[in-house]
């Protein structure tokens, strides 16, 4: 069952054709288990990864560290949920160190995400301090890097 | 029978030996050139794997040659290999080979293979292969000045020698069997049961074993039967192997033998004069693959088996017949439905829907009919590549 998480996560648009050819499961088999799957949000959506930069329309990207105070009962849980529900936010978590949020803020531009910091984010109450570093360079993104060799320019087009 | 008269070089050129110049050249190689010619092709022509070295194993390569490895190693290898490579075939195998006298690390399994046959071979020495086979056994067999002997193979016997055929064809000649399962361009497997026929064969006719197993990691399904682990084997069996499918190592050249210390010792006679050593960073980035590697090889294998039978389903729903391959990375599907010779159709198919397969005859005569499509390319080059080939048959299938 693993194998077929294994297999979406690599590739969106697998079929349950395909992935039950792949897996030696029946169709019907794989198609329940995703269904299923999707409705206890242990799929949670499909994604592609996009070189926007090949279209000239890349956005902006931070990484922020947030220092926050934890409060009462809920930790730092409530405050959390305050900044992730943003749009602005790409990803948050709850890191340990010498911070305790770190988010990943997407925007059109730096204006955008410096607005985002200065009006919405450090206003908060909880929010002591923030530090912004705006990101230069995508290398690498959910295990894909952006810029390798083609295949063709590695193997021979046909070998024994 | 390899047919060496009408496939040799035209103009006899006294300068070049007989015995090359009369030897047929790869029939991969002509497809080769037809094809370095063309644009956007699919190939499941290649034999090799798609994916890279994994990281680790590159990072000790570069890592190596920052050190400044950049000198010969003794001739047997470098001792600490050796030492892994004990441990490894004790630990997938079960089987026990003296790291000092009985190992040789050889530049790729090629010339292990090359080097065992030289070892044994005295002129007109026969040795037997099947067929279809990997391309280097008759060739190299050859070159070693013994003649390779063919048994064929088809689907009926699942393409794997049967003790019986061998037997029928056994002289005061015959030297060695050399096997190669899991195979190329087959995929094909030995079961317990056909590797203990052919190994009381050996037994009872007093034959050497040779037994190419590059590709013993990569079996879906079965587990590989290492042939030197069959009882009374380990004495006559030269165990040929190495890195390159099993960790993606091909362009490292990285390879090795093992068998008792009389085979060792006459095969690094020849390697300490004519290789000296195995590459030292090749040498060194092995080291850490078989130390730290299994991870990657057991993702890569799973990754290898889904692609496996998508192609198999595929080929077989588009009217390509195909046996189920069980090991290696090759799917050997029957084109007879066409009417068309393995070269015609694979020509054909090239030029018409520039999907690159190897003819099974490039393999020997008994790949008359079958062609070699390779799946380690990714899952969409394989759909591609069977969406063209399905309409390539619907054209050209004989309608009677
Ligand atoms: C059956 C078989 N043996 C040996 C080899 C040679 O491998 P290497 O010299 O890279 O170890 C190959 C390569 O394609 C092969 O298919």
């Amino acid at each position: 069952m693993k194998e077929i998480f294994e297999i979406l996560e690599q590739h969106a648009r697998a079929t349950p054709e395909q992935i039950s050819t792949m897996v030696d499961k029946p169709v019907s088999e794989v198609e329940q288990i995703i269904k299923q799957a999707e409705k206890d949000r242990t799929i949670l959506k499909y994604r592609t990864i996009i070189d926007w930069s090949k279209l000239g329309q890349e956005d902006v990207w931070a990484l922020i560290e947030v220092r926050v105070t934890p409060q009462r009962d809920v930790g730092f849980d409530a405050i959390a949920e305050r900044i992730y529900q943003f749009p602005e936010v790409y990803s948050a978590y709850l890191v340990s160190g010498t911070y305790e949020l770190a988010m990943l803020v997407r925007g059109k531009h730096m204006q955008e995400i410096s607005s985002f910091v200065t009006e919405k984010l450090a206003p908060l109450e909880q929010v002591q301090s923030t530090v912004t570093h705006f990101l230069l360079k995508r290398y690498k993104e959910n295990g894909e890097t952006f810029h390798l060799l083609k295949e063709a320019n590695r193997r021979l087009p046909i070998t024994p | 029978m390899l047919n060496i008269e009408s496939t040799a070089i035209e103009a006899r050129d006294n300068l070049i030996s007989q015995k090359v110049a009369t030897l047929p050249p790869s029939g991969i190689r002509k497809f080769f050139d037809l094809l370095s010619s063309m644009e956007d092709i699919i190939s499941l022509g290649i034999g090799e794997p798609d994916f890279v070295t994994p990281w680790h194993i590159r990072e000790a390569g570069t890592y190596s040659l920052e050190k400044g490895y950049t000198m010969y190693t003794s001739n047997s290898g470098m001792p600490e290999l050796r030492q892994e490579l004990t441990s490894y075939l004790e630990l997938h195998y079960g089987i026990s080979y003296h790291p000092e006298h009985e190992i040789l690390v050889t530049t790729g399994s090629s010339e292990g293979l090359d080097l065992a046959l030289r070892a044994i071979i005295n002129p007109g020495d026969e040795v037997i292969i099947p067929d279809p086979c990997y391309v280097a056994y008759p060739a190299d067999i050859i070159l070693a000045g013994g003649v390779p002997i063919l048994i064929p193979t088809n689907e009926e016997n699942n393409f794997v020698v049967r003790a019986t055929d061998i037997e029928a064809r056994i002289t005061k000649q015959t030297k060695a069997i050399l096997v190669g399962y899991p195979a190329n361009p087959t995929g094909a497997v030995m079961s317990k049961k056909e590797s203990r026929a052919i190994s009381e064969l050996a037994k009872k006719h007093d034959l050497l074993v040779i037994s190419d197993e590059i590709y013993a990691r990569l079996v879906y399904g079965d587990e590989h039967i290492c042939f030197p682990s069959l009882p009374m084997m380990r004495e006559c069996t030269i165990l040929i192997s190495g890195l390159s499918k099993s960790h993606a190592m091909t362009g490292w050249r990285i390879g090795y033998v093992a068998a008792e210390r009389r085979f060792i010792q006459a095969l690094t006679k020849i390697h300490q004069y004519t290789m000296l050593s195995a590459p030292t960073i090749a040498q060194m980035a092995a080291i850490e693959a078989l130390r730290n590697g299994e991870a990657e090889v057991q993702k890569m294998v799973q990754e290898y088996n889904r692609r496996r039978r998508f192609m198999v389903k595929r080929l077989n729903e588009i009217g390509l017949p195909c046996f189920e391959p069980k090991g290696a990375f090759y799917a050997f599907p029957s084109i007879k439905a066409t009417g068309m010779s393995s070269e015609e159709f694979a020509e054909k198919l090239l030029l018409e829907e520039k999907v690159a397969v190897v003819p099974g005859t490039a393999f020997g005569a008994c790949g008359e009919g079958f062609v070699r499509c390779c799946y380690a390319t990714s899952l969409s080059n394989i759909e591609e590549a069977l969406r063209r080939m399905g309409r390539f048959i619907r054209k050209n299938r004989l309608t009677t």
